[in-house]
Parts: structure tokens; sequence; C-alpha cells
């Protein structure tokens, strides 16, 4: 009767739809981007032609279009951390190599910012990790950015930890962070504030030590 | 994704330099990155044909021939290159998947030369890329049908009998396979043969023949002939009676045989004679007497056991049973509509057919059907234009939709098959993707174990772990120092939270040395090591509950105790999870994501008593050698 037949188009009409949705992702998938002369690049960052050669064969075979967008970008840092939800920090992250501000990652972002982690003086890595912790990017750290921070590097963990995650462990570590860096106690962290408690903190002198020579 | 994991590594790492002010403790140090830092060109030499890669691109996926140190074994010193003796084609694709992290089937290749491939060069068919993997499957399926059919055939064949088999199994055989032997062949004929005549007889036995003299009424020949038919009748259903229990003594499964269609119309068949044996010849049961005589037409159904097309369709129309239910239902909808209609559409008329809904279903029937016998026809000029639309209707509900239908049988039922192989494949690739998961997870707690075990031995298993391992593990690491929280596994954290609530922890810091992990010449060696655990009284529980997680991962791990040549193919019988050439047991995750087996760098940042460390709840292995490092100081 009618309604087989009519139930049946139905069936193929629903199917249509996403096959449009894929033409349209093709379609702009195919805008590529290249970055400029490895000159330039080595001029800019602190690797040598080889290192950045290395670098972008892995970036290029990763990203054929030449960026990568927050998705991928969650994605693949989920991959390093399975144990837990990735994605907060995968943002905060992705916003902090994102120079640019305009939703991607190009591979001179990137590199830029692998100069700076891993090449960079010490107060170039604090001005990074402060400009990571600055979510609104106003030059101030207050409490709540700081929270999201710490709440999303402890989403990372995931569930089963030791000990338990119990009561509002994140906020008591930003409390103890807080105590440490801010020295006029006015509730922000100023750039200065945060670098001269970098300085004093023996601890964390010593982990960014060990950091050198991550390549 | 799992070849550019490895990519992002590095700027994973250099990300954690974001975790330092917070970090409540000193980061640990991290690997040694040994390895070159300049990349170099690898030759391939396939059977003369010279492929060219960076050796990177092969170190990704470290568990196939080509990232390991197995394809050294191939290296040909004078021509500086490594030369495998294979199909150059296929050795193609098998390098395109090094490149692009995706392995594609090619559709014009053999299958089983493709799965050669795969296995020699250590790659398990299951990373077979979304885009090819429904190919590949069905492929190997028709294969395998195939070989199984033609085994089969051989077999029914030409192989000879088993030497001591009972006279029940050749009895079986006989029947089964009537071409195996003379005697069954005969007898195979003789049935038949007998089934026709039985068929024959029962149409026979109705059509009329000449009356006797003295009568002037047209007999049917079955009451004519009485006695003839009836002998011919026993004669049939004795040999029918006798094959069923033949079949039945030789049958090897008795309960499987009665329950199976064939034997079930073989019971329907001979039943009314025996049942019309029993029963008295009074007139008032041989009304259900004759009923009974309808199954007899039964008879032709066990000619299936004699044509493999009748069985075919039979099999196909099961199959279809869900399109051809839902094609009834509609019609069933349309008729009750239209028969409804014309019966009230009728209800006035004087001397009407319609005499009743159900009475109108026959109307609609034949109308829609466009056969129009004329038996009921409306009057009334509503019940007229129903009528014909009825008709009408009937012609688009019959006629258009059977070709659509059955062409669309097709189509759905592929589509169906698809969905649900599909869903399948996705269950398997969800629960692929979770076992890989808690692999890594089990990974990473698997190294730190080995870390306080081995604090005082750098030596062991650390050959074949790439750099990229140590530097994950670090990685993870560095993460459990800027929260000051460790990773666990479920089991270990759902204890931990009973005991909590007991609120009894005990302090004990011992630590065995690692010389009893040192001896790690295979798995099945690693020594058991007794758990003690004062207070703990869970401790048999857990130990059991995580000896049993760990075995249900094992079923799909591979525990290595031998040189990678001999793993390879029971690789590919295996899920993607491998174990590296190491003694020690060790969790190694999928190709798919990140390869993380335990390292067991020296570690110095662990300090023995001021950290409330979870010595006791490591994970173990399958061997279950538990742990005896127990450091627990939480007061």
């Amino acid at each position: 009767m009618g309604a087989v037949v009519g139930t049946l188009t139905m069936q193929t009409k629903q199917r249509r739809p996403s096959r449009d949705r894929t033409d349209e992702e093709v379609e702009m998938a195919t805008v590529c981007y290249r970055p400029e002369g490895l000159d330039q690049l080595e001029a800019q960052t602190n690797f040598s032609k080889q290192e950045l050669q290395i670098l972008y064969r892995g970036f290029k075979n990763e990203c054929p279009s030449g960026v990568v967008n927050e998705e991928t970008f969650k994605h693949i840092y989920a991959q390093f951390f399975p144990h837990g939800d990735a994605s907060m920090y995968a943002h905060y992250l992705f916003n902090a190599f994102d120079t640019t501000n305009n939703g991607s990652i190009k591979f001179k972002d990137f590199v830029m910012g692998l100069s700076t982690l891993l090449r960079g003086t010490l107060r170039e890595k604090l001005e990074w990790t402060f400009h990571l912790y600055d979510i609104n990017k106003d030059g101030y750290i207050n409490r709540e950015e700081m929270t999201e921070i710490v709440r999303a590097i402890y989403d990372m963990m995931g569930k089963y930890t030791y000990p338990a995650l119990k009561g509002d462990v994140p906020q008591q570590h930003v409390d103890a962070f807080f105590q440490k860096m801010d020295k006029n106690k006015d509730g922000v962290l100023t750039l200065e504030e945060f670098i001269i408690a970098c300085q004093e903190d023996e601890i964390m002198m010593r982990s960014m030590q060990l950091f050198e020579n991550v390549m | 994704m799992a070849a550019g994991v490895a990519t992002w590594l590095p700027f994973a790492r250099a990300a954690a330099v974001g975790w330092l002010p917070l970090a409540k403790k000193t980061m640990p140090k991290p690997p040694v990155d040994k390895s070159s830092k300049s990349d170099e060109i690898l030759y391939v030499n396939v059977s003369g044909v010279r492929f060219q890669t960076w050796k990177n691109t092969l170190d990704r996926y470290p568990e196939t021939l080509l990232g390991s140190s197995e394809k050294e074994f191939f290296y040909n010193e004078e021509t500086q290159e490594f030369f495998f003796d294979r199909d150059p084609e296929m050795f193609r694709h098998i390098l395109n998947f090094y490149r692009t992290g995706k392995l594609h089937y090619p559709r014009n290749e053999c299958i089983q030369a493709f799965d050669e491939e795969l296995a020699f060069y250590g790659i398990v068919p299951e990373i077979i890329g979304d885009c090819c993997m429904e190919e590949y499957r069905d492929r190997k399926k028709e294969n395998q049908e195939r070989l199984a059919e033609d085994t089969e055939a051989n077999e029914a064949m030409d192989a000879p009998l088993p030497p001591h088999s009972t006279s029940r199994e050749r009895l079986w055989r006989a029947f089964e396979n009537p071409h195996t032997s003379t005697m069954a062949l005969v007898f195979y004929y003789v049935t038949g043969f007998f089934i026709a005549v039985s068929v024959i007889a029962n149409v026979v036995e109705t059509v009329p023949c000449r009356p006797p003299k003295g009568s002037v009424k047209d007999l049917p020949c079955g009451e004519k002939y009485q006695l003839a038919f009836f002998c011919m009748d026993t004669a049939c259903v004795l040999i029918f009676t006798f094959e069923y229990l033949m079949r039945l003594f030789a049958a090897p499964s008795r309960c499987k045989f009665m329950r199976s269609v064939m034997s079930v119309i073989d019971v329907v068949a001979i039943m009314p004679y025996y049942i019309g044996l029993v029963m008295p010849e009074n007139e008032d049961v041989s009304g259900a007497f004759v009923t009974l005589r309808v199954f007899r037409v039964f008879r032709i159904f066990k000619f299936s056991r004699h044509s493999q097309g009748l069985r075919i369709l039979g099999y196909t129309l099961k199959s279809c049973a869900s399109e051809l239910g839902f094609l009834l239902f509609s019609l069933t909808m349309a008729i009750i509509i239209f028969a409804t209609v014309m019966f009230y559409a009728e209800k006035g008329t004087k001397g009407s057919t319609f005499t009743s809904i159900p009475a109108s279903f026959w109307y609609t029937i034949v109308t829609m059907t466009t056969l129009g016998y004329g038996d009921m026809v409306p009057n009334t000029i509503a019940g007229k234009i129903f009528g014909s639309i009825c008709s009408l209707s009937g012609v688009l509900v019959i006629a258009l939709p059977v070709p659509v239908i059955v062409s669309n049988f097709s189509r759905i039922y592929h589509q169906n098959q698809r969905a649900d192989k599909m869903r399948a494949q996705q269950k398997v690739r969800m629960a692929r993707i979770r076992m890989a998961k808690k692999g890594t997870v089990n990974a990473f707690l698997q190294y730190k174990e080995d870390r306080d075990r081995h604090s005082d031995n750098t030596t062991l298993c650390v050959k074949n772990r790439s750099a990229f391992e140590h530097q994950h593990n670090h990685l993870l690491h560095c993460l459990e120092k800027t929260t000051n929280h460790e990773f666990t596994n479920e089991i270990n954290y759902s204890e931990l939270c009973m005991t909590e609530s007991v609120g009894y922890r005990t302090s004990r810091s011992t630590s065995l040395s690692s010389q009893q992990g040192a001896q790690n010449n295979s798995t099945g060696c690693c020594p058991r090591r007794a758990r003690r655990r004062a207070a703990m009284r869970l401790a048999n529980s857990t130990v059991s509950v995580s000896r049993g997680s760990i075995q249900e991962l094992d079923t799909l791990h591979i525990k290595s105790t031998s040189i990678p040549p001999q793993t390879r193919s029971s690789l590919n019988a295996q899920m993607c999870d491998l174990k590296l050439n190491c003694g020690e047991p060790d969790f190694s995750a999928a190709i798919i994501s990140i390869p993380t087996p335990p390292a067991n760098s020296p570690d110095e940042s662990l300090p023995p008593s001021p950290a409330p460390v979870p010595g006791i709840l490591r994970n173990t292995r399958a061997t279950a050698y538990t742990h005896d490092n127990v450091k627990i100081s939480s007061l």
C-alpha cells in the first residue's frame, strides 16, 4: 500500500542529508596553509634547520591541511591521558598556543610555542606559563581562572586516583598556590609577582632545569 | 591518528611546563633520549623494487617487523639495504600504512595473499581502516565459506571412513551422504520412489472412477478400490516408518535430530495412518479422520531431502520472513479498512451479500487482487464508488509494490546486514578501544611498579622500550607529581574506598630488593610474591579480583615468551595488544593508541617514606606475581 512505499522512501531520504553534510566538510578541509620559509622560522625560533624539518614532517603528516583546529587538538591530547578527561586543559592549552586567536594552530604557532617552552630563557618560559593561566588574557590571574586551570588538570587524572579525590582538592590547591604566589595579597597575580614568586620557589626551579632537553 | 600521536608527544611534554608552578613536588627526571637526533633514510628492497623511507616512519609501530629489531635479520651488509623476498605490490600498501597510519585493502588482490603478507610483516588485520574494512571482512568470510564448502564436499566425496567407526556411525553417514555406498544409494532411490507413489496414490484416490455394476453415482477411485489403496498406503507408511526409525537410531544426537525440520515432516507424514488405525470406525470421528488425511500431502515435503533447490528456497523464505511479514501486515490493514467501508456502505441494501465485515474481507481480497469472481457485488452507489476505489488501489497495492518490494527486499536485507555488521564492528571497536585504554592505564601502573621494584637495577628490559614509551610514562609521572595524587585502576580504587571507610591503615615500609624480579627469562617463571598486608583483610579478594581482571585482559593480550617471529603469527589471531620481546611480563597498548609498556627508568624522585605511596595496590599480572612492596604511611 501507499504506506509501505512511503516508509521505504522515508528511509532513503534520511540517509541523504548526512551525505550532504560530509560533502561540505570535505570542501572546507581542502584549504591549505603553508608556513613561512625555513630560514625565517629558523631565525625566529631556537631550533636548527634539521629540527624544524623533523617537526614539520610530523606536523604535516598529521594535519595535511597545515592547521590544527581545536577538536583535533583535544583529540590528540586526550590520547596521552586516557585515564581522565583532558578536554578542558587541552582547550586552555590550545588558546595559549593560538597566539593569533583565530581558532586554529598553524605550524608557525606550534613551533614558536615549542621553541619558548623547550629552548627559551627562564623568563620566557614563565611568561608563557602566565599566559596559559591567564584565561581571559587581561594581564592578571585571579582565583577563578586559577581554579579553572587546576580543575582541568585534576580532571586529567580521572576518577581512580590514590588518595581518592575527596573534598574540594582543586580549591585547596589553588588556595595554597595563591598563598605562595600572591605577595601583596590583593587576590590577583600580575606577571611580575608571578615571575618573582616562581624564581623564589626552589622546587620549581629544579624542575625547570629538568625540562631542558625534552626534544 | 596513531602515527601522529608520537609526533605530538614532544609537544605534550613541553606543555607540561604549564604544570610546574602548581606542582608541590619536584618533577621526576626525564628519560635520556639516546636515539640520534637526525633522521636517516632507510632503503628497503622488496624483490628488486627499491623503497626508501625515513627511519622514524618505520619506528612508529614498534610491534611490527619493520618497526622492531626484527628487520635486522633481513639487512644486507653489501648493499646496505633491507632485502625482503616478498611481493612488491603488496609491500606498497604495507609501507603506506606506516606513512599514513591507515591500512587499506587493495580490492584486486587475493584475500589470502593479503592476509599472509600482513602476517609476515606483523600487522594485525583489525587495524584496516573503515573505508576498506567492510570489503575485507566480506571477502574473508566468502573465502572461508568457500573453503569450508570445498572441504565438506571433499570429505563427502571420497574421504574414507574412520577406521574404527561403529555400525551406527556408518549408518548415519549412509543416510546423510547416499553417494558413499551402493546400498545407501539404492535406499535413497527407493524412498524417493515410494514418496512419489504415495503422493500419486493420494491424488488418484479422489478421481471419480466408473461406478461398479448396479450403482448410478460416480465413485472416487479410493472407495472403489479401497483395499488396493489401503495396501499401497500401508506399504509406503511401513517404508517411511522404517526409514525414520533407522535415522533416529543412527543419529549422533537424538534430541537434535528429533527437533530438526526434516524429522518433523517425517513424523507428520506417517502419523495420520497410525492414528487412523487406532481410531474406531464410527461416523462421529470419521470427519476428523478425513481431516487427518490432508496431512498425508506433507509427504511431498519429504522430497526436500532429495532436492537441494527446495531446501534453498525454504531457507530463503525463512530469512526473508520479516519482510514478508511486514508485507502481509500492510495488506491486512488495507483489507480491514476497505472491508469495513464496504460493509457500512452496503449495510442498508436488502439481500446484500455483505452480511458482516469478515464476509466483506472476501470481497476486498478478490477485488484488490483483481480476481473479481463476482459472487459479491456492491449495489449501492456508495458501495460501487468504494468498490472501484478498492480495485484501483488494489492495482497499486498489489501490482506496484511487489516488484518494488522484491527489489527492496534485497536492498533492505543487505542494508540491514550491513547495519548489523557495522553495529557489531562498532561494538568490537569500542571494546577494543576500551581495552587499549585499559591497557594504557595498566601499562602506566605497571611502569610505576617496575620503577619501585627496580629502583637500583636499571638494565632490565630497557633495550626494547622505545624512547616514546619512556617519555610518555615520564609525562604521566609529572602529572602525578603536579597534583600530588597517583593513578590507580578501578579495582584498587573501589577497594580503597572500602578500606577508607573502615579507617584503618598500616604503615609498613618494606621493599624487597628487585632481585627476585630480576630473572626474566620467560614470563612463566616470574616468581610469585606473597602479598603481605597486615590488617588489610581484603587482600585476598583484591588479589583474586585483580588477577581475574587481568586474566580477562590477557585473553586479548599476548604473552610473549619467545622471540618475536614466533609470536607474530599469533599476533594476527588475537587483538591488537602485544608484548615486547622481554622476559618480564609487560602490557603494551594497542597500535591504535599509544604503546606504553612499563618502562624501567631509574627514578630518584621516589622518596622512601614521606609520600604516601600505595605499594600494595599495584597491578598484577595474570601469572600472578603479586607485589611485596608495601609502603603505606598516611598518618
